[in-house]
């Protein structure tokens, strides 16, 4: 078992470093860090710009594979992951925004999780029946509302809502905002804002873990062994919880080990939606600013989350089917 | 019930051959029965006629082109002459919902079946040839699937923004990166189809091994390979979406669903018409869609219940 796990590791850490490689020289090639600064300004000294863009490693005039070398010895030697453009550290700007993407997702991926798993055990004990109609129906709906309309039309029916009541109940605007001098009050002010973004993630996953759990479910609840746990005596109840659904969540493992993973970048169009800083929209911003170091960093931020759920599903896997681990 | 039943059956034999009471369905009849059975079914058929439709003919019965200012009319609301109102900049609403519904369709329907034929071809290839050339191919997919395809796309496909093969490059840059789960499904499901006899047979009489993928290997996963070309539809546009949204994929003056939605979005609470519009269509597409998937993948499973008594 952990040879396997080893193996595994050691082959996902050579994946990582080729992506990361690639995704440093792409971006090199096709990004231009002088795209941002004003070309038209007369009055620039452009021999500091010169400069300052060699000194920061994202010099276009300098010899690629050069740029590289300089940039690999860094991270390897310092962990340094150099700067942006501006001049910020990315080690900086990733340490606070990935902290600003696990509080914004976790809440909501759970939510997700627990509710698909449910509502999808459930309509499937109920396969064919209107119960089981109104909630295939509906997940359906969901699934296809891309994140962009539902978090707009869920602040629209936000907005609605405080209007028509005369509150601030729901906040939709960053992390948090003006909070009373209650005890508690800031952890109330940051639960208001967390309801929407949370359910802007939670819906979609919620449906499409749904679909997929139906399925599973219905293989299992036709399965031999659960009928022998019913001629045997047991209750329906205890039968499908005990034998059909734990059969069919084994094999949903992985697929919340991978979406815990992406998540973190995923949530791009909430986070922007919402006003939160995170990896999401980091990931968006380095493109649009010409930010190679920048890009880099969230590739192998990203590579390395899908990694550890990859490997977190092949332990999974490994723990429950001997076969695989031979 | 069709048959009634042979008053004198002559032989035993004859009786055997012919069983008095059933309808015999061919696959694609039993398949195309169980389809056609539920709701969901209908709707989405009617939905995505309804869209083709529009996606063909709505920009012609559109009173203004979409690129087109209205200097007289800037973010006006739904009147007689702008049915959706106009955008900040001027623009008919009507005019470029059905350019990007146009475009969406296009870039859905073009991606997944690239996607569909190279995750066939490179799935089948890596369980026919095995050994070395399956390894090298997992790894390349494993490699793909680490890199997030987001940031490359936006990247290379800025450089090509607003020349003129820029949708063909956007197209084959979805695609491209969209293959590689597919692949890994293909892969496994005709593992055990490359050992049957009739493929070693194939071997022996020395049929090409192109032959072999494409003739006898393929068809076999015929039924994922729909149902995926479906999903893929949905991914795409999705994709395409959330790129345009970002200002990475289909650039101004050409417009799509997704820089309507990017247009609309911040001034949803108070001109909600900039973004309602994109939004109703954008999930009536994609609601279609996602209705005959569903539909396709009952009926294609062999031991779907969804047909009913025959």
């Amino acid at each position: 078992m952990a040879k396997f796990v080893v193996r595994r590791v050691a082959s996902y850490l050579v994946l990582l470093f080729v992506a990361t490689s690639l995704a440093y020289i792409i971006a090199s090639i096709a990004l231009d860090p002088r795209a941002i600064i004003d070309v038209t300004n007369a009055s620039l000294n452009r021999q500091a710009i010169e400069n300052t863009l060699t000194a920061y490693n994202i010099n276009p005039s300098d010899p690629l594979l050069l740029r590289y070398w300089r940039w690999l010895t860094a991270v390897v030697t310092e962990w340094d992951w150099g700067f942006t453009p501006r001049g910020e550290s990315v080690n900086d700007l990733v340490s606070v925004r990935a902290w600003v993407s696990v509080r914004l997702v976790t809440l909501g991926t759970f939510i997700g999780i627990i509710t698909g798993v449910l509502t999808g055990a459930w309509s499937a004990v109920r396969q064919y029946t209107k119960a089981d109609h109104v909630v295939s129906t509906s997940s359906l709906v969901f699934i296809s509302t891309p994140v962009i309309v539902l978090a707009v039309v869920l602040q629209i029916l936000a907005i609605k809502f405080n209007q028509a009541t005369g509150t601030q109940f729901f906040e939709f605007i960053g992390e948090t905002g003006a909070t009373g001098d209650y005890f508690g009050a800031g952890l109330v002010d940051r639960l208001q804002h967390l309801v929407l973004p949370t359910l802007s993630i939670s819906l979609f996953s919620a449906a499409v873990y749904s679909r997929y759990q139906r399925n599973l479910m219905l293989d299992t609840l036709g399965a031999d062994y659960v009928r022998t746990a019913r001629a045997k005596g047991l209750r329906k109840p205890l039968a499908i919880r005990r034998h059909a659904l734990r059969n069919a969540i084994i094999p949903m493992a992985t697929f919340f080990a991978f979406d815990i993973a992406t998540i973190f970048v995923g949530a791009a169009i909430t986070e922007i939606l919402f006003g939160w800083h995170g990896m999401g929209e980091y990931l968006i911003q380095s493109v649009q600013r010409q930010d190679i170091n920048g890009i880099t960093a969230t590739a192998a931020f990203s590579g390395a989350t899908i990694l550890v759920g990859a490997t977190l599903s092949d332990i999974l896997i490994a723990a429950v089917d001997p076969r695989v681990r031979s | 019930m069709s048959r009634t039943l042979d008053p004198t059956p002559d032989t035993l034999d004859d009786a055997a051959t012919a069983p008095p009471d059933t309808v015999r369905l061919s696959r694609t009849q039993l398949v195309m029965r169980r389809f056609w059975r539920p709701l969901s079914a209908k709707l989405g058929a009617i939905g995505l006629g309804i869209v083709l439709l529009l996606a063909i003919f709505g920009p012609s019965i559109a009173q203004w082109e979409h690129d087109v200012v209205d200097t007289s009319a800037f973010l006006m609301g739904p009147s007689a002459e702008h049915w959706f109102g106009t955008t900040q900049g001027g623009r008919d609403v009507f005019a470029m919902t059905m350019r990007g519904l146009r475009l969406s369709l296009i870039i859905g329907f073009a991606v997944a079946s690239i996607q569909v034929f190279l995750s066939a071809v490179i799935g089948a290839i890596a369980a026919y040839y095995g050994k070395v050339i399956d390894t090298a191919i997992l790894w390349i997919i494993d490699l793909l699937l680490v890199i997030p395809s987001f940031l490359l796309i936006a990247v290379v496909s800025q450089q090509f923004a607003g020349s003129q093969g820029s949708l063909t490059m956007f197209i084959i840059l979805l695609a491209g990166f969209g293959w590689m789960l597919s692949a890994r499904v293909v892969r496994a499901m005709t593992k055990s189809v490359v050992s049957l006899e009739y493929v070693t047979a194939a071997k022996f009489m020395s049929v090409p091994s192109p032959v072999i993928i494409f003739k006898h290997v393929i068809p076999n996963i015929s039924s994922y390979l729909i149902i995926d070309f479906t999903l893929g539809v949905v991914r795409a546009i999705m994709s395409e979406t959330a790129l345009s949204y970002f200002g990475f994929g289909v650039q101004s003056p050409d417009t799509s669903l997704g820089t309507l939605l990017a247009q609309g979005a911040p001034r949803a609470t108070t001109s909600g018409w900039v973004f309602l519009a994109p939004a109703l269509v954008l999930v009536f597409i994609l609601l279609s869609v996602n209705f005959l998937g569903d539909s396709l993948r009952d009926a294609l499973d062999p031991s779907s219940k969804s047909g009913g008594e025959v």
